[in-house]
């Protein structure tokens, strides 16, 4: 058993590491939905959902059992190729990204396989990254063309091409991280980050900040998100080019945009706002019970809530989730080993989740562009200031050389 | 049967498929896919023989700039399925055969000459530093050029799709 | 380890599909899609002869190829659509007289 373990090892972790990371992304995939409609519900003076379960926590669940138990309709003028195939790619291409992401700074040998906190190291991930980028405008070309039917059509050939204009400026975006960086391994970009040790100065926010504004304002177009998103806006063109697809098909969709939000979310960070590194110089030891002192609090206040709640349901329940928070945080500070561990997935998922709510802060706040002034600023504005990035970050590379 | 072997023979397998059914089929959408299946293959093939670089620029050019313009024109042409000819059975019952009797005669000759084949480098990955160096040192003139020739490509493209004022 | 004429004899197998799309294919676009297979096919016998050589002058090459097959590919759109639009159709066989 230990010979076989260890002779295809290379075939079976990887494996496993994609079960786990795929059972996350999907959870949290979930829960971010939940997430949005709280938020942007706040935002416009409105409780969200708040009956299904303690807070609606169980919303996500219910959306899932009505996914599941609708009909999902085959309209008969359909190319049948292109409508099924359309889907997949998009929800494929979106947690392929997700392999070459690195998590976190660890390595550890199992079984004499040696790999860290990632499903592939790759020496080209950001290049892999933006091949999958590339690719996925076949998803929604596809699918709006498969549909035959007008909105679809129109939907899905404005949102390709807003797709194919707005990944140009993307691409030129990152170029000056990787002039400072010197290669295209997303690992070696955030550990270039953190050599010198101060933390939240060394980031690449600073020199590149008119290049994390580009790669922001191109990221939100790729996704297709508000302000960007006339491709699917419900007051225009039905659902865009999603129109024609039900239940489980669009739910595949919906899965998709919310992933792609996750890995544009988790590329921000690891580029320009140091990946898994705490934004404490190293020098201040103290700062690693951080998630102790946050966890701590809001488990009792979790627990304090729970039960004072309305109905019975929470009053189990919220009382209970509270307890394991607090639990958790109380055994970080008595096991140092796993409060190391943890420090930097602490640390990433912390500004994943800053970046997915300014996604959402977004959504709720702002109007969207009309085509023509998407295009135009795709363009005229975005990819020339993007070029001028590259320019200028090269110019004073090569100035300090001297 | 090591890995690298399994693996390629899985990927070739798919380019074939994907250029017989590039052949096969009758709407030119379902022929694009096939292209673009092709080209994620040979992509693939690529990555096993170590070029990354040149794995990942096929994928991002060819299947993601390339294919998608294939794409739009098809869509923007409402291109219908291939019609019917009047022309012979003869060039097709020749034709096939003679195609494929010249595809085994250039498969011949390159297994007979084998022998004349340099040794197989060791498993090395090919750097994009490697690759940049001689991009911009021995064929930096080559590269100006292909930038001239992509400006003019442009210009010629927003030429032929204005329309007749 | 694979030797370097597996993967030459695909590139020769692609070659030839791709003529025989090229020849036996009467939608424009298709007989443009088998030429770009055929600058594949060419792609790979490059890739393979430099990396059975050591030297990675062979991918620089097909660089050079995936740029000129992206520009031939938009000028050569661009002209079948404009025929396309004359001819009001997508089958070669109308396009064989100078006289529209």
């Amino acid at each position: 058993m230990n010979e076989f373990l260890t002779h295809y090892a290379f075939l079976i972790i990887p494996i496993v590491k994609i079960a786990i990371l795929v059972f996350i992304v999907l959870t949290v995939d979930a829960y971010l939905t939940w997430i949005e409609r709280k938020v942007i519900a706040h935002i416009q003076a409105r409780w969200g959902p708040h009956r299904v379960g303690p807070h609606g926590l169980l919303q996500p669940l219910a959306d899932g059992v009505k996914f599941i138990f609708k009909e999902d309709p085959l309209p008969a003028s359909v190319d049948k190729v292109a409508y099924f195939l359309a889907p997949f790619i998009t929800l494929m291409l979106a947690l392929t990204s997700l392999a070459v992401i690195p998590f976190g700074p660890q390595h550890f040998t199992v079984f004499g396989y040696e790999t860290g906190i990632s499903i592939a190291e790759v020496n080209i991930s950001l290049l892999v990254l933006f091949a999958i980028t590339a690719l996925s405008v076949y998803g929604v070309a596809l699918a709006g063309w498969a549909s035959n039917s007008k909105y679809s059509l129109l939907g899905g050939l404005r949102s390709s091409a807003q797709m194919v204009s707005y990944e140009l400026a993307l691409t030129l975006s990152v170029v000056g991280v990787l002039l400072i960086a010197g290669d295209f391994s997303l690992r070696t970009i955030v550990v270039q980050q953190g050599v010198k040790g101060n933390g939240l100065l060394s980031w690449n926010i600073f020199p590149q900040i008119i290049g994390f504004i580009c790669f922001f304002i191109a990221a939100i177009a790729e996704t297709n998100r508000v302000p960007f998103d006339l491709p699917e806006a419900e007051s225009e063109l039905v659902a865009g080019f999603h129109t024609e697809y039900a239940s489980m098909k669009f739910a595949m969709f919906f899965i998709a945009e919310y992933t792609s939000m996750i890995t544009v979310s988790c590329l921000a960070t690891i580029l320009f706002f140091g990946g898994w590194l705490s934004p404490f110089p190293a020098s201040w030891a103290f700062t690693q019970y951080l998630p102790s002192v946050l966890l701590i609090p809001f488990g009792l206040w979790v627990i304090f809530d729970g039960i004072r709640y309305e109905n019975l349901f929470g009053r189990m329940v919220l009382p209970v989730v509270g307890a394991v928070m607090a639990a958790i945080g109380f055994g970080l500070i008595v096991f140092p080993v796993v409060n190391d561990a943890i420090q930097g997935i602490f640390w990433f998922l912390a500004k994943v989740f800053t970046f997915l709510f300014v996604y959402i802060w977004m959504r709720g706040t702002l109007p969207r562009f009309r085509y023509d002034q998407l295009m135009s600023f795709g363009w005229k504005f975005l990819l020339p200031v993007s070029i001028a990035n590259v320019v200028l970050t090269s110019v004073v590379i090569l100035w300090r050389m001297h | 049967m090591t890995a690298p072997l399994v693996i390629f023979f899985v990927l070739a397998a798919v380019a074939v498929f994907g250029a017989i059914s590039l052949i096969v089929q009758k709407h030119p959408i379902h022929s694009a896919l096939s292209l673009i299946l092709v080209m994620v293959a040979l992509a693939g093939l690529y990555l096993l023989m170590g070029a990354e670089f040149v794995a990942a620029v096929q994928i991002i050019v060819y299947g993601g700039a390339i294919m998608v313009l294939f794409i739009f024109v098809i869509m923007l042409l409402n291109a219908g399925e291939e019609e019917r000819t009047n022309f012979s059975k003869l060039a097709m019952y020749a034709g096939v055969p003679l195609a494929v009797a010249m595809t085994g005669l250039i498969a011949a000759a390159i297994v007979g000459s084998n022998a004349a084949m340099p040794a197989r480098a060791p498993e090395t990955l090919t750097s994009t530093r490697q690759l940049s160096t001689l991009l911009f040192q021995e064929f930096v003139y080559p590269f100006e050029l292909t930038s001239f020739l992509i400006l003019v490509a442009i210009l010629g493209a927003i030429v032929l799709a204005q329309r007749e004022n | 380890m694979v030797p370097t004429s597996y993967y030459v004899l695909l590139s020769a197998i692609l070659f030839g599909l791709g003529i025989v799309t090229f020849v036996f294919k009467r939608n424009i676009i298709t007989i443009f899609m088998g030429i770009e297979l055929m600058l594949n096919a060419v792609n790979l016998a490059f890739v393979a002869f430099s990396q059975s050589f050591g030297k990675p002058d062979g991918e620089v090459f097909v660089l050079f190829v995936i740029i000129v097959a992206a520009a031939e590919a938009a000028v050569g759109l661009g002209i079948i659509i404009l025929t396309a639009r004359n001819r009001k159709s997508l089958n070669v066989e109308r396009v064989d007289l100078l006289k529209l």
